[in-house]
């Protein structure tokens, strides 16, 4: 746990209107660190997650990734430019809970769009790149096709394959396996365990309780805008330090009890299927 | 008889051309103003400023409640009254191009919010610009929302031209009044104009229903 972090956050605040969501989250992540972030819905963390690439602008605090400095203060000399919110994007992959991907473009096609266009990669060489991580996630068949005719799985796994084949540092997820069917969750779980086999640093927002303890090197509780528990997922999900989130599991774990058993990766049972 | 028919129809042959060519020119035009007009409007009802807001609402409001004949009669009989005094040509597009306008912004603000939020934040994430945003993922999902009321407009716009026979523009309709003033064959020669709308009107929709069926191959 030396040595410089990937990302530093300090004393991030986001309000929507009056509303605050966030109320100081500060957070070192090191390269290779995969971080859950779990927490009841209105707890901030998809906001959270939002605020890491911008997506969201925060409302206050600062932070430090590879060569950027921000501090998001109002009228704060170092608020990031337009030019280098894209420059900021182009290095963080994220993907989403309802894929995302353009309808009117090929599995291929949405894979080459930025790397191409955004990069500057040559098209050929994008393309060869683009075919070798379809076929990867066992898809290089469907590189032709529209999204419209992959199921909710293949789709989610081309959404990740997007935001690889721009060889981003660090990956956020947001809750991608929420608007999936119970059956087609293992697969994209699958990909992303392996993907943090293979040492990426990620941050994912989730609801598989089960996947961030045999997954992730480290898991954030958050609750009320604040990061309320943080440690290894096994001390903090086995035993909780706050009521808060005895009951917040409590409540997530019974909820899924009740599930039909899902294919799942690496021996995970239980507590899969997401919320809606 | 057909023989004798088409001897009393032959000789206005090159002046339906004539006159079905400036509808088509007249339809384009007005397109074209209407296109300028609604994409104006549709930005500025989406503006930050309210006064835009405000001016592009009221723009789509009088237009679509009041008779496009009437606004063709404020442009062409109105304005000299404050000096501007156009040709029934110019006048005739400006005020079908100002009708339509009207309704292609409301037709572009429908299918813009058609498009879902993830579509421009899937884009945002990867670090596209907002131009980027809008010519590749935008506005070709947008176009392919809106093609149908797009060509139902064409469609009203390319009718409407016969409007301007009143103005004096001697299109379609006014050209086939002055032949029934001097043949007096009225039944004729309205069917025969009626055939030549319809032929230009069914051209167009065929081509925009080949243009969705296109379109339809990723849905």
């Amino acid at each position: 746990m030396a040595g410089e972090p990937l990302i530093r956050l300090r004393g991030l605040r986001k309000s929507f209107g009056g509303l605050e969501v966030l109320k100081g989250i500060s957070l070192d992540v090191q390269a290779g660190e995969v971080v859950s972030v779990i927490g009841a819905s209105g707890s901030g963390k998809s906001t959270f997650l939002r605020c890491v690439n911008v997506l969201e602008m925060p409302s206050a605090g600062t932070m430090a990734f590879e060569d950027f400095a921000f501090d998001f203060e109002e009228g704060a000399r170092r608020r990031p430019t337009a030019a280098q919110l894209r420059a900021l994007r182009s290095r963080i992959g994220m993907v989403f809970q309802s894929y995302n991907l353009w309808p009117h473009m090929t599995v291929l096609e949405n894979v080459v769009e930025a790397p191409i266009r955004v990069k500057g990669v040559p098209k050929a060489e994008a393309i060869a790149e683009a075919e070798a991580l379809l076929a990867r996630i066992g898809l290089a068949e469907k590189r032709h096709a529209y999204p419209a005719r992959l199921s909710g799985g293949q789709q989610q796994r081309v959404a990740i394959v997007r935001a690889l084949a721009m060889r981003p540092k660090l990956m956020l997820f947001d809750e991608v396996t929420s608007a999936l069917d119970p059956e087609l969750v293992g697969e994209v779980l699958s990909l992303m365990a392996s993907l943090a086999a293979e040492g990426m640093t990620m941050l994912l927002v989730t609801h598989e309780i089960g996947f961030a303890r045999e997954v992730s090197t480290r898991t954030l509780f958050f609750d009320g805008g604040v990061i309320a528990e943080d440690g290894p997922p096994r001390e903090v999900l086995r035993d909780p330090k706050s009521d808060r989130l005895r009951q917040f599991l409590k409540r997530v774990l019974h909820e899924h009890a009740g599930d039909a058993a899902p294919v799942v990766p690496l021996g995970l049972a239980g507590e899969l299927a997401g919320e809606p | 008889m057909i023989g004798e028919w088409w001897a009393g129809f032959a000789p206005y042959v090159p002046g339906f051309l004539g006159a079905s060519w400036l509808v088509l020119v007249l339809t384009l035009l007005s397109i074209l103003v209407s296109w300028i007009c609604g994409l104006a409007a549709a930005l500025a009802k989406a503006s930050r400023f309210a006064v835009l807001r405000r001016a592009s609402g009221f723009y789509i409001w009088f237009i679509r409640g009041t008779p496009a004949l009437i606004q063709i009669f404020i442009v062409y009989f109105g304005l000299p009254q404050f000096g501007l005094r156009l040709s029934p040509f110019v006048a005739g597009v400006l005020a079908l191009g100002i009708n339509g306008g009207a309704y292609i912004a409301e037709i572009v603000r429908a299918g813009l919010s058609a498009i879902p939020k993830g579509q421009l934040e899937s884009a945002e994430a990867l670090g596209m610009g907002r131009l980027h945003m809008m010519s590749r993922i935008i506005l070709p999902q947008v176009f392919r929302v809106i093609l149908p009321p797009v060509t139902n407009e064409a469609i009203t716009m390319l009718k409407n031209t016969s409007l301007l026979s009143v103005i004096t523009v001697v299109e379609l309709t006014l050209y086939s009044q002055t032949i029934i003033a001097t043949t007096f064959r009225p039944f004729e020669f309205y069917i025969a104009t009626a055939v030549i709308y319809l032929a230009m009107t069914t051209i167009l929709s065929q081509a925009a229903a080949r243009l969705e069926r296109h379109y339809a191959r990723y849905s």
